[in-house]
Order: C-alpha cells, then sequence, then structure tokens
C-alpha cells in the first residue's frame, strides 16, 4: 500500500520541493505604491454599505441600506438633495466626493462576527472600499472596527448600542454617531423618576452578552443614583424565545419595575411575555407595575404591537422629530421608499454624509486626514439638532429621545410617541469614564495602510 | 514520490499547482470588466478556500472512511480559534507557537468529547457530538466571557488589546499575526495588462499548510489504519466477531479529525486575529458536512472542492445586489430588463443560501458521489467520445 522506500534522488527532489515552499512567500513582502489603502485613481469612489441582510437583525439591515442607497444619491446630485440642502457644513456640492462618482458595494454581516469581517475584507480587498458603514449589532460593530482600524480605512459605525464601541474597544479609525448604553440610561433616569417615583424597586432581565451587561450596569447605576433600589438581575440566554420562566419569578420578587436589557426579537419575546402574565395590572408596594426598556426601535415596536403602549424607552432618533433636517430626511425618504425611515437608516444615512463631508472638507480621502477632519466636529441639521463629534473618543454627543408606546396610534408608523428630549448636557460624560474603559482606553495611532 | 503510488502522486501535484498558482487561476477576469463580480482571488477569500479546505479533509478522515457523522466538528474550530488567539495575546504575534498550541488543545478537547461519544454509533453519536458543539457555543457566547473570568470575550469575539502582554513583542514585529516578521497580511499586487494579481503571504503559508494535511490524508488513505477505518464504516459488527475492537481506530480518526479542525481553527485566527463564537455554532458544524458531501465523502480530493465551493458561493454570490444586476441586463428592453431582475432577485444577495440549497441538491440527487463523480463522469465522457465507435463494436455481449 505504502511505499516507503528512500532513495537518494527522491530525498534530493523533496527537499527541493520543501525548500521552495518554505522559500516562497518571503517573496511577496514588498507592498504597492499607493498612498493609503485604496486610494481612489479613477473618476468613482467606492463606499462599502455592511448590513445584515439575513438572520435576527435583517430587517433593520435592509432599512439601513435603503438609507445608504439615498445617501449616495443624494451626494451624487441625484434625487431633491435631502439633508445637503439643511447640514450646517456647505462643503459638499452634490458632485459625488471631491468631484469622483460615489458607487458602493453591499455584503450581508449575518450579525455574526466572522461573516461580518469576511465582508468587510471582501469589499476592501477586493472592491477597493474606502469606507465602511452600517451594521446592526455591537459584537460586529466593535469586530469591523478592529478590522477596519488594521487595514487603514474608515469605518463609521451604523446601530451599535454597547458602551464599548466608543470605550474600551475605541479605535482611531472609527466613529459612531448613534448614541449608547451610558446615554439612554442618564436620560431616562430622570423621566422614570418623575413618572414612576424615587422609591422603587427594580427588577432587571438582561440579554447575556456585552450590550446586555453594558446596557444593565448603566442603567442600574443611574437608577440607583436617583434612589431606586436594583432587586436582582437575572442574565437570559441569547437565543431565548420563551420568557415565561423569568417572568414568573419577577412578581414574588417585591420588585415594581421590570427592566427588560433585549433588543430585537429577544425585547419583542420578553415584552409578550410579560404583558400576558399581566404584570402591568399588577400592584406591588402599594404601586402600579411598570415595564421600562432602555433601547427602543420602530421595528420592535412594531413587532410588539399592542403590547408596548405606555412602556418607558429610548431611542437615538425618531422620525416625528420637528427640525429642519428631520423633515427633509423623512421627505426624501418617504417620497422614495413609501415609509418613515428607522432609528437605523438615520444613523446611516447620516453617517455617510458625515463622512463625504469630511473628505471635501480634509481634500482627501486619506482615513488620517478625515479622522482629524471628524474629530471634534459639530454640526447641524441632519436630523438629530446641534451634534458634536468628540474628539477623545469618536462619540456624537446630541441629545437624546425619551419615547413610550404610543396610546392609541394612528398609523403603522407612529407606534412611539416622543416623551421628551433631553438635552444633551445631561448625557454627557468624561472620557476616561470607568464604564467606558477608565483611563486606559485609547483611541491608538491613525492607520492609513501605507 | 514520497512513498505515494503514482496515481497519488499526480494527484497531489496537481493539488499543489492548483493551490499555488491559485491567485491566477481565481482572477480570470479584469479588475474592472463586468466579468470582475466573479473573480474570488482576492487574499481573504483564497486564505478561506484553503482553511476551510484542511477542515474538510479533516473531517472526511472521520466521515469518509469510518462513517461516524459528527456534527460537531466546529467546536474544534472554535477552540482552535481562541488557543491561538491566547498566544496572540499572551506571548507575541508570531504564528507557529499559535498553531502549535490551536493544535494541541483541539486535540485534547476531541479526545475528551470523542471518548464519550463514541461509545454510541450512528445518529445517536452524531446527535452527542452535536450535544457537546452547541455546549461549547454556548460557554463561549456567554458562560467563559463574564465579567470577572473572560476567556472568550463572548458575543465581540476575542481579540487582541494593546494593553495585553505579548512578552516576545518587539517594536521591529509588525502590529498584525506575523511569521518571523513577515506580516500575514503583506501582498504583492502583480499587474499584467488589464489583470490584477494578489500575492498574499498569509495565504501562502496556509497553501503550503494545506498541501501537507493532504499529503498527510493521502498516507492515512493508504495506510493500514485507513483499511481498518473503512472497515469499521462497511461492517462494524463482523469487525467485533474477528476479535478487533474499532473503538481504538475511530477515537484515533476522531482525534486526527479533530486536530485538522484546530489546524484550522488556528490558521483562521492568525490570518485575521479575532476569533467568535458563532464559528462553533452548528450551522458552522453542517457546513463542514456540506462541504464533505458536496464534494464528494470518502474522496481525497472532494471536500476541498466542496469547501471551495460553498465559500465562493457565501462571499461572491452574497455580494451581487440589484444595482449589479441591472447593470448586467441593461442591454434588454426596459420592461424585460427589469422583469430579469425580478427574476434572479430572489437567488443573489441576501438569497445566496437559496442558490446554494438548489445546487446542493441538484447535486445530491444526480451525483451521489459529489463533484468527484462529476468530474470522473465528465472525464469518461472525453475519454471515451474518441473511441466510442470502435469500443461498441468490439464490446461483448454478455452471454443470456
Amino acid at each position: 500500500m505504502s511505499n516507503n522506500e528512500l532513495t537518494r534522488r527522491g530525498l534530493l527532489r523533496t527537499g527541493a520541493v520543501a525548500g521552495a515552499g518554505v522559500a516562497l512567500p518571503t517573496i511577496f513582502t514588498a507592498s504597492s505604491a499607493a498612498a493609503y489603502t485604496n486610494e481612489p485613481t479613477g473618476g468613482t469612489v467606492t463606499l462599502g454599505f455592511n448590513v445584515p441582510q439575513t438572520g435576527p437583525y435583517a430587517d433593520e439591515g435592509n432599512d439601513e441600506l435603503l438609507a445608504q442607497q439615498l445617501a449616495v444619491e443624494h451626494l451624487n446630485g441625484e434625487g431633491d438633495g435631502g439633508c445637503l440642502n439643511t447640514f450646517t457644513s456647505k462643503a459638499l456640492k452634490g458632485n459625488g466626493i471631491l468631484g469622483k462618482k460615489v458607487t458602493f458595494v453591499t455584503g450581508d454581516t449575518q450579525t455574526k462576527s466572522d461573516a461580518a469581517r469576511a465582508s468587510a475584507k471582501s469589499m476592501i480587498e477586493k472592491d477597493g472600499a474606502i469606507m465602511i458603514n452600517g451594521g446592526s449589532s455591537s459584537g460586529v460593530a466593535v469586530a469591523v472596527q478592529g478590522l477596519c482600524q488594521d487595514a487603514g480605512v474608515i469605518f463609521m459605525a451604523g446601530l451599535t448600542h454597547s458602551n464599548d464601541t466608543t470605550g474600551k474597544d475605541r479605535k482611531k479609525n472609527g466613529f459612531r454617531h448613534f448614541f449608547n448604553a451610558y446615554m439612554s440610561a442618564a436620560a431616562l433616569a430622570p423621566v422614570l423618576s418623575k413618572e414612576m417615583g424615587a422609591d422603587r424597586r427594580a427588577y432587571h432581565l438582561t440579554a447575556d452578552y456585552t450590550w446586555g451587561w453594558t446596557q444593565q450596569e448603566s442603567i442600574a447605576a443611574a437608577t440607583e443614583a436617583m434612589g431606586w433600589e436594583t432587586v436582582n438581575n437575572v442574565l437570559t440566554p441569547l437565543a431565548s424565545t420563551d420568557f415565561s420562566s423569568y417572568i414568573a419569578p419577577v412578581l414574588n420578587s417585591g420588585a415594581d419595575v421590570l427592566v427588560l436589557n433585549h433588543y430585537g426579537g429577544n425585547m419583542v419575546n420578553s415584552l409578550t411575555n410579560a404583558i400576558q402574565f399581566g404584570l402591568l395590572d399588577k400592584v406591588a408596594n402599594g404601586k402600579d407595575f411598570k415595564i421600562v426598556v432602555p433601547l427602543y426601535s420602530e421595528l420592535m415596536a412594531a413587532g410588539a404591537g399592542e403590547n408596548i403602549k405606555g412602556v418607558l424607552g429610548s431611542m437615538n432618533y425618531n422620525w416625528q422629530l420637528d427640525n429642519e433636517g428631520s423633515k427633509a430626511f423623512v421627505k426624501s425618504f418617504g417620497e422614495k421608499y413609501g415609509k418613515p425611515p428607522s432609528n437605523s437608516a438615520q444613523t446611516c444615512y447620516a453617517q455617510v454624509l458625515l463622512y463625504a463631508d469630511a473628505c471635501e472638507r480634509a481634500g482627501t480621502f486619506n482615513p488620517c486626514g478625515v479622522a482629524e477632519a471628524l474629530e471634534g466636529f459639530e454640526f447641524d441639521g441632519l436630523g438629530n439638532g446641534k451634534t458634536l463629534y468628540r474628539a477623545e473618543d469618536h462619540q456624537c454627543f446630541k441629545d437624546v429621545l425619551v419615547v413610550r408606546g404610543a396610546q392609541n396610534p394612528t398609523n403603522a408608523y407612529d407606534t412611539l410617541e416622543i416623551v421628551e428630549v433631553t438635552p444633551v448636557e445631561q448625557v454627557m460624560y468624561a472620557p476616561d469614564h470607568p464604564m467606558f474603559g477608565g483611563a486606559e482606553a485609547s483611541l491608538g495611532e491613525c492607520n492609513s495602510g501605507a | 514520490m514520497l512513498g505515494l503510488d503514482k496515481k497519488d502522486t499526480s494527484l497531489l501535484i496537481i493539488v499543489a499547482i492548483l493551490t499555488l498558482l491559485a491567485p491566477f487561476i481565481l482572477n480570470p477576469f479584469p479588475t474592472g470588466s463586468a466579468m470582475a463580480q466573479f473573480n474570488a482571488g482576492y487574499p481573504d477569500l483564497m486564505q478561506r478556500f484553503v482553511i476551510f479546505g484542511i477542515f474538510a479533509i479533516g473531517f472526511n478522515i472521520l466521515f469518509g472512511l469510518t462513517g461516524y457523522l459528527s456534527f460537531g466538528h466546529a467546536a474544534f474550530l472554535g477552540v482552535g480559534s481562541y488557543s491561538a488567539v491566547w498566544m496572540f495575546k499572551l506571548l507575541s504575534y508570531n504564528v507557529i507557537p499559535a498553531i502549535a498550541l490551536s493544535v494541541v488543545v483541539a486535540a485534547l478537547f476531541s479526545l475528551l468529547i470523542g471518548y464519550v461519544s463514541l461509545r454510541r454509533s450512528g445518529i445517536y453519536f452524531s446527535i452527542l457530538t452535536l450535544a457537546f458543539a452547541q455546549m461549547s457555543f454556548a460557554l463561549a457566547y456567554s458562560v467563559l466571557s463574564n465579567p470577572k473570568f473572560n476567556l472568550t470575550n463572548g458575543e465581540t469575539g476575542l481579540q487582541v488589546y494593546a494593553d495585553d502582554p505579548q512578552i516576545f513583542h518587539r517594536d521591529s514585529l509588525p502590529d498584525m499575526p506575523h511569521l518571523f516578521g513577515l506580516s500575514m497580511r503583506s501582498t504583492y499586487k502583480l499587474d499584467i495588462g488589464a489583470w490584477s494579481f494578489d500575492f498574499n503571504a498569509g495565504y501562502y503559508l496556509c497553501a503550503v499548510i494545506m498541501m501537507v494535511m493532504f499529503y498527510l490524508a493521502i498516507r492515512i488513505f493508504r495506510s493500514p489504519f485507513g483499511m481498518m477505518l473503512r472497515a469499521v464504516k462497511s461492517n462494524q459488527q463482523r469487525m467485533n466477531y474477528t476479535g478487533l475492537n474499532p473503538r481504538p481506530y475511530t477515537l484515533a480518526a476522531f482525534v486526527i479529525s479533530g486536530m485538522y479542525a484546530g489546524l484550522a481553527g488556528g490558521l483562521m485566527a492568525a490570518m485575521d486575529p479575532l476569533a467568535g463564537a458563532e464559528r462553533m455554532q452548528w450551522t458552522a458544524s453542517g457546513e463542514v458536512v456540506l462541504m464533505t458531501i458536496l464534494g464528494g465523502a470518502g474522496t481525497l480530493i472532494g471536500p476541498v472542492l466542496g469547501a471551495g465551493f460553498i465559500k465562493y458561493f457565501e462571499n461572491i454570490f452574497s455580494k451581487i445586489n440589484d444595482n449589479i444586476l441591472h447593470q448586467w441586463f441593461s442591454f434588454l428592453p426596459d420592461g424585460i430588463e427589469d422583469f430579469m431582475v425580478f427574476i434572479v432577485h430572489p437567488f443573489i444577495g441576501k438569497g445566496w443560501h437559496l442558490t446554494l440549497g438548489i445546487l446542493f441538491m441538484l447535486v445530491v440527487i444526480f451525483l451521489p458521489g459529489g463533484l468527484v463523480e462529476g468530474g470522473q463522469r465528465l472525464g469518461k465522457w472525453i475519454r471515451n467520445r474518441g473511441k466510442g465507435a470502435t469500443d461498441a463494436k468490439t464490446k461483448q455481449e454478455p452471454a443470456e
């Protein structure tokens, strides 16, 4: 069967082949002469839109993709120009970016770090994308941000709410427009205190992964600061679809508020279970029982249907916001797609415009120049009101919305009503805040891939 | 050569040529042309081809030879990745210790799981391995990633931070995985006319390792040990009655294939220093089963072909969007163009699973031996075409 004869000639041949194999990689150490990764040389510039098209957050991903396409249209001077007309920076002229026509490639993150990185890598290596935008999960955002840092392109995060994205995992090449768990908690706490009193006892159900932990940590700290007591925190597996067994003990725990640190399908299911158990009709400690969902989205609200009536939560943006930028964006999005934009769509739209604008102001696509232009940039007119891109951690600071499930929605899209617009000062924190990696967290060096 | 017979030697040489020339073979269309969409010769995908090739070759040693269908092989891949990233975090970005540890840890882990699971055979074995793999996934995803004892970093994935010890790291070394200073990301771009070819250091490391692993697999297939494994597959009961205990053989095969998986996991981490828990999910285990069956279970080259096939669809078809379709069909009148896009739309982009599923069904129904059988039939047809006429005359009818 096997033939183990060892001949002199055979040995020489084997040695030569093996030697060639070992020597081979060392030939290929030279890198190309471009000044930075994927320097656009022709008449076009390619952006990479990496969103979940399959998996649990596919709805959000598809909404993001619509917004990104709209942004590209506006950049290229097609359509009605949307927020280009209301944006306070007037660098964008509707002729692409730096005179180059904007094209884009799309990929599917599948809401998995691995798949998202593979897809982003193929955009960078194969399609020559100079910026990656999108995504709907913090794990994916952190993973792709790290990749973009290594590859030397800019990452404009989509929907990612964990403190870590601009906290301990912050990167020089990564930027986040979306708000975070700390801001949610800081905005919600005063409203909760006003509506429910300062002596509540809270029971937390928390999705057992990075985002859930930071969300729970933030909201527990903020509510305890104003006098609430945290009775218990129960971690639930991310894959759970039935939360009955977690809801049942809530009633006997002596708690009078249930905080659901869940997102997406998890939140829809846990909230539905809680309503089925009649939690909202109960009276505990002489007070009406309440439910809080720290992070809301329109798509979750639609999924939960009737059950969200009266439930409080927070949002980055809502299409009902009444400012010039928001109106312009809702109009252009609505006319093109026949529905109002979601939270996640708005953040991606804003991120694409912000990137393009930074390139124009920097006069280059070089990631280091673009990053410099974005750092400390103050703007208005993209829907969220006055906003600052803080230089220390690349986090946007703007007003946060506290919303409530509408009691009497008039149509399928106004399922949420805005309770309060929390001013930005109230959600500010220091860049070296302990929840954000403390003093050790640093952006590192800018990488242009050269 | 190398103790192989003539047929196996030529197979090995073909594999070697294909892997070494992959940057040319996978980039047949000029950059910038409409067909460039189908080019697969960029470093990340080429690395994936060979890494999953290694994974599938290893899986085939268990499934193809002994017939034991493991539904939990992704666990070993994940364990390999995590150990490799831990080596990066603790020692340095050099890939050698990382890959070595990933193989060792995967071996120990598969010994443990194999020892328990191999007490049963058939469907019970599959379910046991599936259960173990899902358990590992849950452990990696949340249990072992709590802030107090963070081994896997959960959903975010394990990665290297600036404040990690990295005791052997020096400033002169690249800040990403490297082989004694040669960065795995360094790529040489060769431009010939309209074509552009990428030669990536990481890919060639993986390619060389895959050729060695392929050679090892051939030796296992042709060895007396391989014969024993085949005996397990064909009739385990008879083997028992002849006084042989099959368990040591199956366990050895299980551990070997686990080590292959660990090696693949280590290489994945070496190419891209992040290990995510999704690598261990049951879908990832199912994927390698599909690769092996699609390519041809029990054949040498089959699993490699299957791995390439699936990865190609995952990475190329999932990126085609409606805009690109409109470009393709733009020569048609408007109404027909929209109609064509409408027809093709479900099969591209997020619909790549559907396309792959249909192809998988076609292969299983019409080519039960996988792509290898397709190749053999094609080869036979070409060889017989020339002498078909003479063959027909000389062919003797069997006596009735």
